[in-house]
């Protein structure tokens, strides 16, 4: 390798990652800042866990947060289960009627601006409650059905990646042993992409956990959840108690990634990191 | 030998329930909306729940009269501050690609020749924003831009200013905080891409006499144009219609397409205008995902 090229390049991968990481280590250093101001480091009186304390003591967080996960954990599993089938049925069968409106319609979720895809599923629901009277009014059911619509095309495309590097011999020699297609998939199949359905379950979790604008439009009064909260108290401006937040919500994410890169790298399901793989591939494909 | 494509092993039966269930669940949840939304663009506004009126009404004792409203879209079309934010969000998300593509390129490029371990911790690190929330990483950048933020405090303290700089609500601040949300959006399908480049083609090119930039424009930027392509769509089609970003970093005056609909939806009660400009949106990117999908469809297409 030419040295100069190799230097601007590192320097481009320093510059890169420094912009990437720079915002959000501010955060985790003011979430210990005693200062009310926030930037201001009060340097008499920091480092304090006084935000923490104050965080975990804030009901409208916590109940928000306890809306949150509950719409995460269902939306993630209905998505799971099928994005899965989605994702499996557009990488196995080379051809069914409607192959072309599935891929599309698994596609463009993934790009499609999430205020159309909001307002459009909120005139859904209040259609539908005037044909055949549900939903009744929105809440958690509606949000649920909003997340797991956009989550499951997430789901779709990192099954369908991990599928595409599936040696099918596999599946050929259960069935020439006799096995009946449900039972090889539930035998063979789901063993061997199960870090994929893990990680789509994982971005299921995650992608509805912060959306927040899928969530507003969707929602209705007396379910807030954390980034509806989250959202009307940074618009006046910013909060220590947020900094604490993005701190512990940093702090899961990289224990959750490392984790599952490290336990599929041991379990020698791939040899890089899945997990990483599959969210590259599924930003790719 | 196989005999059989992989498809025939399994009945037509079972291969229609696998599908059934997803592709019912998106024509449902995904497609009827949007026909709802059309139909909602062409109704009047109505002081009801919900604030719209019916586009079919019964005239006298057995006529059914449609009453299609176009006034939503001549609004759109009259009111200059709708066209100027369709306008305005188009170049904001026109020049946030370009961006992320100036600092994305070099970062995705630099991951695809680093060493194996030293290619997996970078693409750790590139992830793990990602995996953030966006609403918390935006407003990590309301501290980092405000007046006595962090930005103004450090250059203040070098003495580079005298007083603090107003970078907060100001476009500066909306591009910053797109270029960075959407950034690793860009990196990793350009490192899919390049990931699996020949690299003996830039060797061989260099032991021909080339440049290195030569070679780079020559083989590397060509080969990697889907990488770019589909980047770059995933970059710019979700930022033109983007919300949250303008309405925390943009200030009052960032007129943005995505932030409009919102306020015609929820401070003007007016459904029917938002839902006209819902689909003037949608007319505007439906192509790019056309080009997005026909783009993903020769990557996956040439990794077979």
């Amino acid at each position: 390798m030419n040295y100069r090229r190799s230097f601007f390049i590192t320097t481009c991968l320093a510059f890169g990652f420094a912009f990437l990481y720079i915002p959000i280590l501010s955060m985790v250093v003011f979430s210990f800042n005693a200062s009310k101001l926030v930037t201001v480091w009060d340097a008499a009186n920091s480092p304090t866990l006084k935000w923490y304390y104050s965080l975990l003591h804030n009901e409208e967080i916590l109940d928000a947060a306890w809306i949150s996960l509950k719409v995460a954990v269902i939306n993630a599993s209905g998505a799971v289960i099928l994005g899965t089938l989605a994702g499996f049925g557009l990488a196995r069968f080379e051809q069914f009627r409607g192959r072309f409106t599935l891929n599309a319609m698994t596609t463009a979720p993934l790009v499609m601006p999430e205020v159309i895809t909001g307002l459009s599923m909120l005139l859904l629901f209040v259609a539908m409650e005037q044909w055949i009277g549900w939903p009744a009014g929105r809440g958690i059911t509606t949000m649920t059905i909003g997340h797991m619509t956009f989550s499951m095309a997430y789901v779709t495309v990192v099954v369908q990646s991990r599928m595409a590097t599936f040696d099918i011999a596999l599946e050929e020699a259960a069935m020439d042993l006799g096995a009946r297609p449900v039972k090889v998939f539930f035998l063979i199949t789901l063993p061997i992409i199960f870090p994929a359905v893990l990680s789509g379950w994982l971005l299921a979790f995650t992608l509805s956990w912060d959306d927040l604008v899928i969530s507003s439009f969707t929602s209705g009064p007396g379910a807030s959840t954390l980034p509806m909260v989250v959202f009307s108290k940074v618009r006046l401006g910013v909060s220590p108690e947020i900094n604490v937040l993005a701190t512990l919500t940093i702090a899961v994410v990289t224990v959750m990634i490392v984790g599952v890169s490290l336990w599929m790298t041991r379990a020698g399901k791939l040899a890089a990191a899945a997990a990483a793989a599959a969210v590259a591939a599924a930003a790719a494909e | 030998m196989r005999l059989l494509p992989p498809s025939s092993k399994v009945g037509i039966s079972g291969r229609g329930l696998v599908v059934t269930l997803p592709y019912l669940w998106l024509v449902l949840f995904f497609v009827v909306p949007f026909v709802i939304v059309l139909k909602i663009s062409f109704s009047d506004v109505d002081l009801a729940i919900p604030p719209y009126k019916p586009l079919l009404e019964w005239v006298g004792q057995n006529s059914l009269a449609i009453k299609l409203n176009f006034n939503n879209y001549a609004f759109l079309f009259t009111d200059p501050l709708y066209v100027h934010a369709f306008l305005n969000s188009v170049k904001v998300a026109f020049i946030s690609t370009v961006l992320c593509l100036l600092i994305g390129y070099p970062v995705a490029y630099g991951i695809a020749r680093a060493t194996p371990t030293a290619r997996n911790l970078l693409l750790l690190l590139v992830i793990l924003p990602f995996w953030t929330s966006l609403l918390l990483r935006v407003y990590a950048w309301i501290g980092l831009l405000k007046a006595n933020g962090v930005i103004n405090n450090v250059l203040l303290a070098l003495g580079a200013i005298h007083e603090p700089l107003n970078m907060l609500y100001t476009p500066f601040a909306m591009y910053v905080g797109i270029v960075y949300s959407y950034l690793p959006f860009l990196i990793l399908p350009l490192y899919a891409n390049l990931e699996k480049m020949d690299w003996q083609l830039l060797e061989a090119a260099e032991d021909l006499g080339c440049r290195p930039w030569q070679a780079f424009y020559k083989i590397t930027l060509p080969l990697s144009r889907n990488g770019i392509l589909a980047g770059s769509m995933l970059v710019f089609i979700p930022a033109v219609g983007e919300f949250v970003i303008p309405a925390l970093l943009g200030g009052p005056n960032a007129l943005m397409i995505g932030r409009v609909l919102w306020d015609e939806f929820f401070s003007n009660r007016a459904w029917p205008v938002a839902s006209a400009v819902a689909i003037l949106l949608l007319i505007l990117l439906v192509p790019f995902m056309m080009w997005y999908q026909s783009v993903q469809a020769r990557e996956s297409a040439s990794a077979r």
